[in-house]
């Protein structure tokens, strides 16, 4: 076995006890790892456990308050991204650094030094991008492309520094199953050829599938380090969280009430070239239901929810029905008056304002539903900050999000302690029905399990929920009844034990009769 | 040798406060440096540009009388441009509210009532507004740059002005002059206390400076200000229309400005002519961003940006230099303000080494 093979030669890359401290907080703490020649190393760890803060030092996009950083048994320090890249290290952020508006090329060649053609670029691109079976045209607009091109630039980017070390920031987390399989025989091209891979990811199988060595932190410290491919899912969940990661139970969630949620033949023409046409898209969720929407990204999700959350209101009003009042022609503000909640799929700048507190971005989403405890002065609108403050403080407990300070600014969470916020801002208000986009991505499986229990407890207390997943394991996990979305049309809705992956796999392709006039065929 | 800008990775408070005062002190060398180059010694110039106003009764009502167009100009840009609507045609809308409230006074010149005054300042405001709703219009509904269409409406309103004046409302008795009648003494706004010239326009400025604050900080409105102002799904997501933020910030942008117009002519000048403002339009946005784009920093802002103007006539007086100095001395300020910005986001960095050759990242 390889990593058995690799541990005799000195480590590319040594770190020693590195700490960083954002304030008086540690978000990494005394760390030390080792990764050597041709290895894929995983780091794992909950979210906030300090994964990102870690490799933005190893990147010098952070600068270490104390430790060492040893380059080939060198020690370095490493000032800047561009320093970084001279040594050898390349690096795939989490949040994409891309110019939709400038050419793959073009966004290529910002990264490099100055004074390489611009041709001479796109060569080296598409035939590094040939290479290792990342097919990229380099004269296309990045405003055009799906996420997982747009991640092929951010590698052949990487790449084209010939760089020993790379690392990876939760590549996966935004793409298909087919993308990803295609990541992985480019990172196993890249092993093979001498060159080390660091990978964070909070997809545990994958992990299992690819890597060498794994590394575990928590709370800022290096808490296991293990062969990944003699553990079990379960128990690499148990080295990150530090205790037995709860499944989540849906039993008790068949007490069916009034149909709560309703779609009727919802149809929304796309709103730019990008954008994906929704057809006649009927669907019903009654109180007590999970109902979760499968599909591969793209096929319409993101417009499915602007088209029920009210932030596109459609011409129609009886095109939706929240709690069997029409709604389609309304905005979110009066829909979220009828009782409804929604929680987008993008976090920064949609879901959240990044520079503003939690507590400001939980008036963000309450301002209206709680006017009455959250503003003072009548028309004047004061809002009482004491009292958001204090609302915010309860979210942040009850969902156990970590955070440094009393009230931070968003962006400085994690992502999935953000997410954690952003979900528990919803279900503080115990709203009638909920929708919810990709409830977990960059999650870690503790607060993903305990986001899902949340939401199938929210159902079991009589709520509809309306769950848009593209994680097969998370929607079998709570839904009650399963449809699946391509190409902006919805499937009928099954119930979910009725439904198996090769059932959905097929559903996923477009391959399903629906039926015609697209009367529901519900199965209750 | 060379520098870089290196990106922090949080913005620093500290130069967010030092920012300001960094930019002073460079323009005040810089103006210093331009006196020695024509000749005149920087001390005296400097001293009569920026400390002898400040000495003297009049000067400091000189001071606040153009002070109070620029605060209530910048104050309302403010809020434009923190809800990201860049509204660059103050000047023109300040045109606008003059004219508009300057009907009263001209078209009903016999007309004696206590109500003139109040019913000039309401339609100044009108008429700042309307003049803005055009490019919010445009914005709003034909997608088209309110920075272009607003900057092209101050020349159109200056020109409007100008045909004005010496056309269909020229005074019959002012001997083929472009001007109007002079205002009736109820169309005069009156003067704050005895001892000088300054008069109410001062207080509409702090008033309104002072409230925009309140609502920028305590209030709903002034939270959709931000949201908006940072990301438009995100203000979209709370419920917020980006579309109604556009007339919103650019009529009450406008409606200031207007006022503003309206309190100089009534209060300082007393009747129309081709040309009633030295750019306080363009000057204000100076005054907006120097103040941090908040209400209360705009106030200093603005009383130090008047005392350029006041120091800039004092120096050419005892100077005898061009009234030239005063414009480049705002232009040096808003240059400095800019660039000392960027210190809130970078880090400045001298890289000693030839190109392509590394001083960092090696060992050591
Ligand atoms: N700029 C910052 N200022 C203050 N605190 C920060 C900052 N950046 C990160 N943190 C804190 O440091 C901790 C570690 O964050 P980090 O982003 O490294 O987590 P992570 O392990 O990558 O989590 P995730 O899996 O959710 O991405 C978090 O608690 C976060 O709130
Ligand atoms: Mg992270």
């Amino acid at each position: 076995m390889s990593a058995v093979g690799a541990s005799e030669g000195s480590p590319l890359l040594a770190v020693r006890s590195l700490t960083k401290l954002f304030g008086s907080f540690a978000a990494c703490n005394g760390i030390d790892l080792d990764i050597r020649p041709g290895e894929i190393h995983a780091l794992l760890g909950e979210n906030g456990a300090g994964k990102s803060t870690l490799v933005k030092m190893l990147f010098g996009v952070l600068s270490p308050t104390s430790g060492q950083i040893l380059w080939k048994g060198e020690p370095v320090r490493i000032p800047s991204p561009g320093a970084a890249r001279r040594l050898g290290i390349g690096m795939v952020f989490q949040h994409f650094s891309l110019f939709e508006a400038l050419t793959v090329a073009e966004n290529i060649a910002l990264s490099l030094s100055p004074g390489i053609s611009l041709s001479k670029v796109a060569e080296e691109a598409s035939r590094l991008s040939h290479l290792y079976g990342l097919p990229l045209d380099p004269k296309a607009h990045v405003a055009d492309l799906s996420v997982g091109e747009r991640q092929r630039i951010e590698i052949v980017r990487a790449l084209l520094q010939h760089p020993e070390l790379i690392i990876l920031d939760e590549p996966t987390s935004v793409l298909t199953p087919q993308e990803a399989d295609r990541l992985f025989e480019t990172l196993a091209k890249l092993k093979a050829e001498g060159r080390s891979v660091l990978y964070i990811s909070h997809r545990l199988e994958e992990v299992q599938r690819i890597c060498d060595r794994a590394t575990v932190l928590r709370h800022g410290k290096v808490t296991g380090a293990c062969d990944p491919r003699q553990e079990t899912p379960a128990s690499l969940a148990r080295m990150m969280v530090g205790s037995d990661v709860a499944s989540v139970t849906a039993a008790g969630t068949n007490t069916k009430g009034e149909v709560l949620l309703e779609a009727n033949h919802l149809s929304v023409p796309a709103r730019t070239p990008f954008a994906v046409t929704l057809k006649n898209v009927c669907l019903k969720v009654r109180g007590g239901e999970v109902l979760a929407i499968a599909g591969v990204a793209g096929n319409g999700q993101g417009e499915l929810f602007d088209a029920l959350s009210g932030e596109y209101p459609v011409a129609e009003a009886s095109a939706v029905a929240i709690r069997g009042k029409a709604a389609g022609n309304l905005g979110i503000t009066a829909r979220r008056l009828m009782g409804a909640g929604f929680v987008p799929e993008e976090r920064h700048g949609h879901a959240a304002v990044p520079s503003l507190p939690l507590s400001d971005n939980l008036v963000l989403a309450r301002n209206q539903s709680d006017r009455k405890t959250f503003l003072a002065g009548g028309v004047l609108g004061i809002i009482k900050h004491a009292v958001v403050r204090i609302a915010s403080k309860r979210i942040s407990e009850t969902m156990d999000v970590r955070k440094s300070g009393d009230d931070p600014a968003a962006g400085s969470l994690s992502g999935g302690n953000l997410q954690k916020y952003i979900v528990g801002r919803e279900l503080d208000r115990q709203p009638a029905v909920l929708i919810v986009n990709q409830p977990t991505w960059g999650v870690d499986a503790g607060a993903a399990s305990r986001i899902r229990q949340a939401l199938v407890d929210l159902a079991k207390s009589g709520s509809a929920v309306l769950v848009i997943s593209q994680d097969l394991d998370e929607i079998f996990e709570v839904a009650t009844e399963i449809a699946v979305v391509s190409e902006g049309r919805l499937s009928d809705v099954y119930p979910a034990h009725d439904l198996t992956r090769e059932k959905i796999g097929l559903l996923m392709g477009g391959m399903y009769g629906k039926t015609e006039g697209g009367e529901v065929a519900h199965a209750h | 040798m060379r520098i870089e800008l290196e990106k922090r990775a949080n913005p620093s408070t500290l130069f967010s406060i030092l920012s300001p005062f960094l930019a002073l002190a460079l323009t005040v060398v810089a103006g210093g440096i331009m006196f020695a180059l024509i000749g005149k010694s920087p001390v005296a110039a400097l001293y009569s540009f920026f400390i002898e106003p400040l000495l003297d009764i009049w000067s400091l009502h000189e001071i606040a009388i153009k002070a109070a167009p620029l605060i209530l100009i910048g104050a309302g840009l403010s809020v434009c441009y923190r809800s990201n609507n860049w509204n660059i045609g103050a000047e023109g809308q300040f045109i606008a509210g003059a004219i508009a409230g300057a009907i009263v006074p001209v078209v009903f010149h016999d007309w004696h009532s206590s109500l003139v005054l109040p019913l000039m300042l309401i339609f100044g405001m009108i008429g700042g507004a309307l003049y803005a709703a055009i490019p919010a219009f445009l914005k709003a509904h034909m997608n088209t740059n309110e920075i272009l269409t607003s900057l092209m409406l101050v020349y159109i309103a200056q020109l409007f002005l100008d045909w004005l004046v010496r056309g269909p409302w020229r005074s019959p008795d002012a001997y083929n002059f472009p001007v109007t009648r002079d205002f009736v003494p109820e169309a005069i706004l009156p003067e704050l206390i005895s001892s000088g010239r300054a008069n109410l326009g001062f207080a509409f400025a702090i008033i309104a400076a002072v409230g925009l604050w309140i609502m920028m900080r305590y209030t709903l409105k002034g939270f959709e200000i931000t949201v908006l102002g940072q990301s438009e799904r995100a203000g979209r997501f709370a419920g917020f229309s980006s579309k109604r933020m556009i007339w919103f910030s650019m009529l009450l942008s406008g409606a200031l400005a207007g006022l503003a117009g309206i309190s100089e002519v009534s209060g300082t000048i007393g009747k129309l002519q081709p040309i009633i403002s030295p750019g306080y339009g363009f000057t204000a946005i100076i005054v907006a961003f120097l103040g941090r784009l908040n209400p209360l920093g705009i106030i200093a802002a603005g009383l130090f940006l008047a005392l350029t103007y006041v120091g800039g006539e004092a120096v050419q007086l005892t100077l005898s230099v061009s009234d030239k100095v005063t414009r480049v001395f705002q232009g040096l300020l808003l240059f400095f303000v800019l660039s000392c910005d960027t210190l809130i986001q970078y880090k400045i960095r001298l890289v000693f080494s030839r190109f392509g050759q590394t001083t960092e990242g090696s060992a050591h």
